[in-house]
């Protein structure tokens, strides 16, 4: 039985509730809902006709499905090659010792978005903060946390 | 003809400030009712990404350009300000953005360029199909369409020697012919804009930049082979060329330049976008077929090529961003003047000057890095030059003249790749590089065949334990014979590839482990 | 039906086009060794422990996928292939919890009859003693993760022939592991049967029945060909 989930529909009806859409719906489903939960990914599954192991293992696959609520804030650090030639690896190490968590900031890491002359680059909230060092974003970060 | 201020909006200027640059900008000359007088409009990548955000005015058509960069975005409201007035007292060729830096044009950064796939990059709104249109979009396609002899354009294309830009090099020509030989009338065409090597963003730029020229060769690619559907698989790290995409997708079906009848002729084609959701693996072409039919990104062996057996069990095509781009400009000045093509690279790492250029094939590693990009930085000499990312090597500096073509940078180890080029200076370890690759192979590998999955693991873990000072004498052996191995038996090309960054660099720079060696096994 | 010939190692081979090269080899006589491949369930190539060397060609090709062709001149035993065969083994036996001691199916296992076969009495790489669970929530059968290989045999058998998909791969590269439903214990799967194909097609003792103790775990994977040839050809051996 469909309980909610309603504003899936539209990207249901456009992949005609066939599997190939599985991904396309799961990237809405996200957008929509903040993560995956298990009652979401058995409504997904019965929509599109398939098992809910199909659902699961295909979600698990991709980095950017998460199945927990994302924190407040969230901080990327990049981790491609320029920014890896300039220091990324240990920016996050770093950071990794902040105090983020207790600031109710999730710290990752992504790959190389492309705009590799702001190496060592990170991402907060989708914004991208050139040319970081740990006390750069810590202070940028301070002024985020509520 | 008025005059146009060129604000650059692709993703690295974004990053720096520029889309509220342009809004200010062009706020300000509405409000000032100058609009005549001057148009302030978003543009793709201007090339120097390093010296962004990036302006370039084109006060008349007598007058030549002036690019700007190190635009202090924060100061926008003032920087609207002084441009207002130059329009309205007539010196807009005399404005010149406080803060900011004018570049030289004809610095060998631009002047060493041959822009082929990049043409309109930079010059057109990529919003704006109109302007597409008005610089030639689609006219090799409406061509194609009246002249309705595929046979001759694939015939064209394999004589023009092309092979694909993503990053096997696979001649363009041949691939298209295979498909166009696969029977049957469902036939699908697939653009991998799936760019994931770390440092690469040469997709990203034609994408964002100029949109329409890759969907006029994934319909020229489609009427050659007999497709009349298309997929363009784009990662979701790239949120821009996504939005740039979909605009224009909807307005070239808006102008009839996709769709039913398209200009005219009985060719159909309708493209469809997919947005991965991060694995690199998707890149794979058999990887990226099973994400489109919605499933785990996992590669399977070949035979059956994509040709016979593609996406959906059809036939079906599948080229990279660039491969497709490069089309109408191929088919535009033929093979004479087309001549060997051009590649794009995205140069980063420690050189002064990065961003995005297209050279012609056959430009010297030196030439690129020391006098496009102006080399190291002072008092630092490069060491070496990465290139094909996770599946490619390191050049070291004494081999910069080696020209940049498929076969060249396969005798040195390396490979073309999809255009990622990394410049690394005399401080770099070596080996930290190598790991880096093989910690980002171990991540993204997908699981499936045994040499990948657990090979690669073991690798990172030598590599870090090397790292760490914990060397035991024969490791350095054990990490050549498990190399070897993992790139002799992995299922596809990442486990293949994976190595090669480890094979490379023991190859060119076996000081750097030696190093870390005990001296003892060192010999 | 028209016929290929082809060489393997010392045997002239004439089988028809379209076979595989393991076909080929088993009809010779000639051993390839396996494990991933099970007879009845598509072949996924991904243990790449069927490698064998073709003259003429640079690249390593899977018996188990790769098409017979004229005049082929296949290589099954070559030193190269022994030693990518012993470090396939040692991979596996590394990645995982392999301890025969305590092990199910010691003495009935085809990762142990490999690892025999290949000469690999200890590993050249290190162990990596991963931490993984074991679940016995299923009220008939268990499923030790420490075990498990990823040869993805019991997803097939209960896709493609018991047509449940209980199983299937979760995760990706070394976070790999077989998950039931929505990664959820095995007993509160309702899409399962019990039908026990995957415990009987699972290569090491990574699934088994609950009753099972130390040396005790038969696997029965010639039980899935002859499933297969009475639903597919109707033809029962009783």
């Amino acid at each position: 039985m469909a309980e909610g989930y309603s504003e899936l529909e539209p990207v249901l009806q456009r992949h005609g509730h066939r599997p190939d859409g599985l991904i396309e719906v799961l990237n809405r489903a996200q957008e929509l809902y903040g993560h995956l939960t298990p009652p979401l990914l058995r409504h997904i599954a019965r929509q599109l006709h398939l098992p809910f192991s199909r659902v699961q293992g295909t979600a698990s696959f991709y980095h950017l499905f998460r199945f927990s609520p994302p924190a407040r804030h969230r901080c990327w650090v990049c981790t491609g090659t320029a920014c890896h030639v300039k220091g990324a690896a240990s920016l996050l190490a770093a950071l990794q010792r902040g105090p983020l968590n207790a600031w109710g900031i999730e710290l990752g890491s992504v790959r190389c978005i492309g705009t590799c002359s702001g190496a060592p680059l990170v991402v907060v909230d989708q914004q991208v903060w050139n040319q970081q060092s740990c006390a750069s974003v810590l202070a940028g970060l301070r002024e985020l946390a509520p | 003809m008025k005059a146009c201020l060129r604000v650059c909006s692709a993703a690295s200027c974004r990053s720096r400030g520029a889309a509220t640059l342009q809004h200010t900008l062009s706020e300000a000359i509405a409000s000032a009712g100058l609009e005549h007088r001057l148009r302030v409009k978003e543009v793709g990548c201007l090339g120097p990404c390093s010296d962004g955000p990036l302006l370039a005015m084109d006060a008349s058509p007598e007058a030549q350009t002036q690019l700007y960069g190190s635009i202090p975005a924060a100061d926008a409201a003032q920087l609207a300000a002084s441009l207002t007035q130059a329009a309205a007292r007539h010196t807009l060729a005399q404005w010149c953005p406080a803060g900011g830096q004018r570049i030289d044009l004809n610095h060998p950064f631009f002047q060493l360029q041959r822009r082929l796939v990049l043409e309109h990059c930079g010059q057109i709104d990529p919003n704006s199909i109109e302007e597409a249109l008005a610089a030639g979009a689609y006219r090799q396609l409406e061509r194609v369409l009246q002249t309705n002899n595929p046979a001759a354009v694939i015939e064209q294309v394999q004589r023009s020697g092309l092979r694909g830009r993503g990053g096997a090099g696979y001649p363009t020509g041949l691939k298209w012919a295979a498909v166009a030989q696969s029977p049957g009338t469902d036939k699908l065409v697939v653009c991998n804009a799936d760019e994931g090597d770390p440092g690469a963003f040469m997709d990203r730029t034609v994408l964002e930049g100029d949109p329409h020229t890759v969907l006029e060769g994934m319909a020229i690619a489609a009427h050659a082979v007999g497709a009349s559907r298309g997929f363009i698989y784009v990662r979701a790290e790239y949120p821009l060329a996504i939005a740039r995409l979909h605009t224009a997708i909807a307005a070239a079906h808006g102008q009839g330049w996709l769709g039913m009848a398209i200009a005219g002729s009985r060719f159909n084609f309708d493209v469809e976008l997919r947005v991965g959701a991060g694995a690199y693996v998707c890149g794979e072409e058999t990887a990226l077929m099973q994400s489109i039919e919605g499933k785990r990104g996992m590669p399977r062996p070949r035979p059956p090529y994509p040709a016979e057996q593609g996406v959906f069990g059809l036939p079906t095509l599948i080229n990279n961003v660039e491969t497709f781009a490069n089309l109408p400009a191929l088919l535009r000045l033929g093979l004479e003047s087309y001549g060997r093509g051009t590649k794009v690279f995205s140069l980063t790492g420690h050189v002064r000057r990065s961003g995005v250029i297209e050279v012609p094939m056959g430009t010297s590693l030196r030439r690129i890095v020391e006098t496009m990009g102006g080399g190291a930085a002072a008092g630092r000499t490069i060491k070496a030059v990465q290139t094909g990312g996770p599946s490619g090597g390191c050049v070291p500096a004494n081999q910069l003249d080696t020209p940049v073509d498929y076969e060249s940078l396969k005798a040195l180890g390396t490979i073309m790749g999809s255009g990622g080029m990394v410049v690394m200076d005399d401080t770099t370890n070596m080996v930290d590089i190598a790991r880096f690759f093989m910690a980002f192979c171990r991540e993204e590998s997908c699981g499936k065949c045994v040499p990948c999955r657990a090979g690669t693991v073991q690798l990172d873990n030598l590599l870090e334990k090397l790292l760490g000072g914990r060397a035991a004498p024969g490791d350095l052996e054990q990490l050549e014979r498990l190399c070897h191995m993992v790139k002799d038996t992995s299922l596809c090309g990442l486990g293949q590839g994976a190595p090669k960054p480890v094979l490379s660099t023991l190859r060119h720079f076996r000081d750097d482990y030696l190093a870390l060696v005990p001296a003892e096994t060192s010999r | 039906m028209s016929l290929c010939s082809l060489r393997i190692d010392d045997h002239e081979v004439a089988i028809a086009a379209g076979s595989t090269v393991l076909q080929a080899a088993r009809e010779a006589s000639v051993a390839i060794p396996t494990l991933c491949f099970l007879e009845g369930l598509s072949a996924v190539a991904a243990c790449r422990m069927c490698l064998v060397e073709v003259s003429g060609s640079d690249t390593l090709l899977p018996a188990c996928i790769t098409r017979v062709q004229e005049g082929m001149q296949v290589h099954t035993a070559t030193p190269r292939l022994q030693d990518i065969r012993r470090t396939l083994i040692e991979l596996l036996f590394t990645e995982g919890n392999h301890v025969c001691a305590i092990c199910v199916a010691n003495g009935h296992c085809e990762l142990q009859n490999l690892a025999v076969e290949v000469g690999m009495d200890h590993s050249r790489l290190p162990y990596r003693f991963p931490d993984r669970p074991v679940d016995l929530s299923h009220p008939l059968f268990g499923l030790d993760h420490n075990r498990c290989v990823l040869c993805t045999r019991c997803v097939r058998v209960c896709d493609e022939v018991e047509g449940a998909h209980v199983w299937d791969v979760g995760w990706r590269g070394e976070h790999c592991r077989i998950i039931a439903g929505l990664e959820e214990p095995w007993g509160a799967v309702e899409a399962c049967t019990h039908c026990g194909k995957c415990v009987e097609v699972c290569p090491t003792g990574a699934l088994f029945h609950r009753g099972d103790t130390t040396e005790e775990k038969h696997s029965d994977p010639a039980r899935l060909q002859a499933l297969m040839q009475a639903r597919q050809q109707q033809r029962w051996n009783p």
